[in-house]
């Protein structure tokens, strides 16, 4: 395959991987209004337990050995039962008290990462991570494996689609809306916030889980914070409330993220190549503030009511 | 019906509710009036459990509610309305209604796979029921408009769509009346009649005083935190304690 | 073992303690979570590294100190350019978010802030630890078991000289009561007159003096690194919530406790853990009194 071509299939099967976590991120933000800025904890979460789950104990590193489908599901357990650690003590608090807890936490999983090599590697990571469908399509690159993340996003869409558009998403956005006039409606604010704080939270397990098996290989220093910037800037820059935002945004901002990174590195002299990271968060981070000013709903942001229009009695049409 | 003993609220050193004490009796349009500030919009809170009372007690019937949360409270019959409308900004004013219905299936998250089809019947009972309250209250026309279009007194049919949208025992009206014009009010007090002589009972805080007067029986009065008396409208209309409060009078 | 502990608990405790200061003050004030205070911390440090390396040929030491004037200036230096950036920061990116219709912008902008501010200092010092003198000081006993060095001690009476100072420009003066109620109700100072522009532009200057003498402090007791202050950002988060955010005695109180909580977890956890106590430490804090120690806001 042409290096164009398998070029690009790098670049959509990790946008791909991206937007499922940008998929949670518009169930906790977009719609519950949670804010979550631990998004690569969940991640790491995730990618470290589908790692464990399934690295064979041949290898010689801590792994169970597990079938792949087994540690993708385990991937989101486990980052759901972390959602729920930091969701009871601070979901019934002001905003921004979950904010500083999922920091926390995603700060803690890295020191886990780092310190507990027995577990995790370690500094050196774990390798050897098994792929699904790895060796399908026989010779097409990572096409099979593309096919089977885009097979992942598309079944997280529906499913956070059908959940947003039914009734339980519908109180989502009441919450979010006005707390108070919810909860003197019978809602539990709490109750409602945690289960969106963990199936999002579960999404960005799965995203994790599905980087490792890409990358095959990791350390702490794939989980840094700027991946949740990274989804942040999808989510805000695709409409944030949209699912559809959401996957548009994560194309858009990756894109720009590679393309940038690639023109800095021809452009600038080697000297200061070392850190190109500084000019891309300049360049996404004034995108962003543009988007937050004068385009708050972002690509396609939530034009639509928060469930579908239904039909009412042609009489109530005015 | 709903009982108040003792019920104390303060801020610091301000009692905003001082040791007040009252019953709503089954089937009444029971009026609370006072000069503002006097707490009776804190007392709502407190009641329908938005702040956990100081001191004292609440019962609705013969459940003992005070320190219950809000939704538990909802759960238990007692609806409450704000002085300052809180609609659901970014829904339409049927969704507002519709998300207001108790004991709906499709509030588990899981019931969009496990109970479609229940989920979508029920759907469908809650949103003719939503139109029967859009129709009952002149909202029908503004159904699919978003809340936060809506006009301040438009916002307040809202607020009292969403209570109707469950059965409930007893329903805490705050100032219904205000901000709304002339037309629209003789709508309301229509509707509250209405709706008692369905048997809810109802709480209501008022100013516009021929509302309170045509309306309301018994009424109380509060000031400066305190239950000031009680009685039949006529009564509290000539009694002079009530007109020294309004004036800014400390009561005897 | 307990007692040195607990001074290195101190020691570390004052430097979260000043960092914190800024934080809840921002957090009251200006109404956000600011997520770059700790890279504040971290310019604080480098700036005062540029003195320090400017006047590397001046030998002027105090007593046993491991310094002399060129790290008093180093010292104003690293708070004015501190405040500076603050300053510029709030104007660029936090000033025009202010009017935005999304309620958390600031906090995500902090967020953003905070990555880029932690990429400029490797793009501009790289990305390996400095130090500001390569003295071994020796560490003398105060205490039966506890060794401290001259350098920790001037940093906890510096420390406690700046709190003292702040809470007489918060009491006694004009420009610190108008934060103060700024603080309680910003619609209501602007009412009354109070300058709120120049409460925004204070803030940032005592915030950011306080996290750049903070990131002074860290550097001459740890080192100097790209990472120090984002390493902070937790137990300055767990002090002023400890605390109460909004107290700049919590803040205070939650760093002291921070720090000496860290450093005694050393006896049942290995050191490489200490942020996460901090983290632990928040998190019960937030579970059983979710307004901290000294209670509600008040400055
Ligand atoms: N959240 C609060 N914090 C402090 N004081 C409050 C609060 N809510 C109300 N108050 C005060 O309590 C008193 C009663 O207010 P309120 O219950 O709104 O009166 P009313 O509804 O009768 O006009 C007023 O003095 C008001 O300023
Ligand atoms: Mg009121």
């Amino acid at each position: 395959m042409s290096g164009v071509l398998s070029y690009l299939v790098f670049f959509l099967t990790t946008a791909a991987i991206y937007s499922i976590a940008s998929l949670g991120l518009n169930l906790q933000w977009g719609r519950t209004g949670l804010f979550n800025i631990g998004v690569s904890g969940f991640f790491a979460v995730g990618a470290y337990a589908y790692a464990i789950l399934t690295i064979s104990p041949l290898t010689g590193q801590p792994g169970l050995g597990w079938p792949v489908l087994a540690g993708l599901l385990g991937a989101m357990v486990a980052a759901g039962l972390f959602a729920l650690l930091v969701g009871i003590p601070t979901l019934r608090l002001r905003d921004d008290y979950l904010a500083i807890a999922t920091i926390g936490i995603a700060i803690t999983v890295q020191l886990i990462a780092t310190n507990e090599p027995e577990l995790t590697g370690g500094t050196n990571g774990l390798f050897a991570i098994p792929q699904p469908v790895a060796g399908w399509l026989h010779g097409s690159g990572g096409v099979a494996f593309l096919i089977l993340v885009l097979i992942c996003v598309a079944l997280v869409y529906l499913a956070l689609e059908r959940m947003i558009h039914s009734p339980w998403g519908r109180v989502l956005v009441a919450i979010r809306e006005d707390e108070t006039a919810a909860s003197s409606l019978g809602k539990s604010a709490f109750s409602f916030r945690l289960q969106s704080l963990v199936i999002g939270s579960m999404a960005m397990g799965l995203s994790g889980a599905l980087y490792a098996a890409f990358i095959k290989f990791i350390s702490p220093q794939d989980f840094l914070p700027i991946f949740t910037f990274q989804v942040w800037a999808m989510l805000i820059l695709g409409g944030s409330g949209s699912s559809a935002g959401a996957l548009l945004g994560s194309l858009v901002v990756w894109a720009i993220w590679t393309l940038s990174g690639g023109l800095i590195q021809a452009a600038l002299p080697a000297k200061l190549q070392v850190d190109s990271g500084a000019i891309q968060i300049i360049l996404i981070g004034l995108l962003l503030m543009l988007v937050i000013l004068f385009r708050p709903s972002g690509l396609l942001g939530r034009k639509r009511p928060a469930v579908h229009r239904s039909t009412v009695p042609s009489k109530e049409q005015a | 019906m709903l009982e108040v003993r003792h019920l104390v609220k303060h801020f610091g050193g301000l009692y905003a509710v001082d040791d007040v004490s009252f019953t709503v009796k089954t089937g009444t349009i029971t009026g609370l009036i006072g000069p503002n500030g006097a707490g009776k919009t804190t007392l709502f809170h407190t009641i329908a459990g938005g702040y956990r009372p100081d001191r004292g007690e609440v019962f609705l019937g013969p459940k003992r509610i005070s320190g219950l949360p809000p939704h538990r409270i909802f759960q238990l019959g007692l609806v409450r309305t704000f002085q300052i409308p809180k609609p659901f900004r970014e829904m339409t004013v049927l969704e507002n209604l519709m998300v207001a219905a108790p004991g709906q299936l499709g509030e588990r998250f899981w019931s969009a796979w496990v109970a479609g089809r229940r989920v979508r019947r029920q759907e469908r009972e809650i949103r003719e029921r939503a139109v029967q309250v859009m129709e009952f209250l002149n909202l029908g026309r503004v159904a699919q408009e978003l809340a936060k279009n809506l006009s301040g007194g438009q916002q307040k049919l809202v607020e009292i769509g969403r209570a109707l949208m469950s059965d409930p025992q007893c329903i805490l009206l705050d100032e219904p009346g205000a901000g709304v014009n002339p037309s629209l009010l003789v709508e309301i007090v229509d509707r509250i009649a209405e709706l008692n002589s369905r048997g809810i009972t109802f709480l209501l805080i008022e100013h516009n005083m021929d509302v309170v007067m045509n309306l309301c029986d018994p009424v109380l009065v509060m000031a400066q935190g305190r239950l000031l008396l009680e009685g039949p409208p006529d009564l509290v209309r000539s009694d002079s304690r009530v007109l020294d409060a309004y004036l800014g009078g400390t009561p005897a | 073992m307990i007692g040195q502990l607990l001074a290195n608990g101190i020691i570390l405790g004052a430097t979260i303690a000043l960092g914190a200061i800024g934080l809840t003050m921002t957090y009251n004030i200006l109404d956000f979570a600011n997520f770059a205070q700790g890279e504040l911390l971290t310019f604080g440090a480098y700036f005062a590294l540029i003195a320090v390396s400017a006047f590397a040929g001046v030998h002027s030491t105090f007593g046993a100190l491991s310094f002399g004037w060129p790290m008093v200036v180093a010292l104003l230096l690293a708070a004015a350019l501190t405040s500076l950036l603050a300053i510029l920061v709030d104007w660029l990116v936090f000033r025009p978010l202010r009017r935005s219709s999304i309620q958390v912008a600031l906090v995500i902008a902090s967020f953003g802030a905070s990555l880029l501010l932690r990429h400029l200092v490797v793009l501009i010092w790289g990305p390996q630890p400095a130090y500001y003198t390569t003295n071994i000081q020796i560490s003398t006993q105060i205490l039966p078991g506890v060794r401290v060095t001259p350098d920790q001690i001037f940093l906890v009476a510096l420390t406690a000289l700046l709190v003292v100072g702040l809470h007489f420009f918060l009491s006694r003066t004009k420009l610190g009561k108008a934060m103060r109620a700024t603080a309680d109700d910003p619609q209501l100072a602007q009412v009354t007159g109070i300058d709120v522009a120049r409460v925004v532009r204070w803030t940032w200057i005592v915030g950011g003096s306080l996290a750049a003498v903070a990131g002074v402090l860290y550097g001459m007791t740890v080192q100097i690194l790209p990472e120090m202050g984002f390493n902070l950002i937790l137990p300055l988060f767990a002090a002023a919530i400890l605390g109460g955010v909004g107290s700049v005695y919590g803040a205070v109180l939650g760093g002291l406790v921070i720090g000496i909580a860290e450093n005694l977890s050393v006896l049942f956890l290995t050191p490489t853990y200490k942020p996460a106590i901090a983290f632990l430490l928040m998190i019960a804090v937030l579970l059983v009194r979710p307004t901290g120690i000294l209670g509600k806001p008040k400055l």
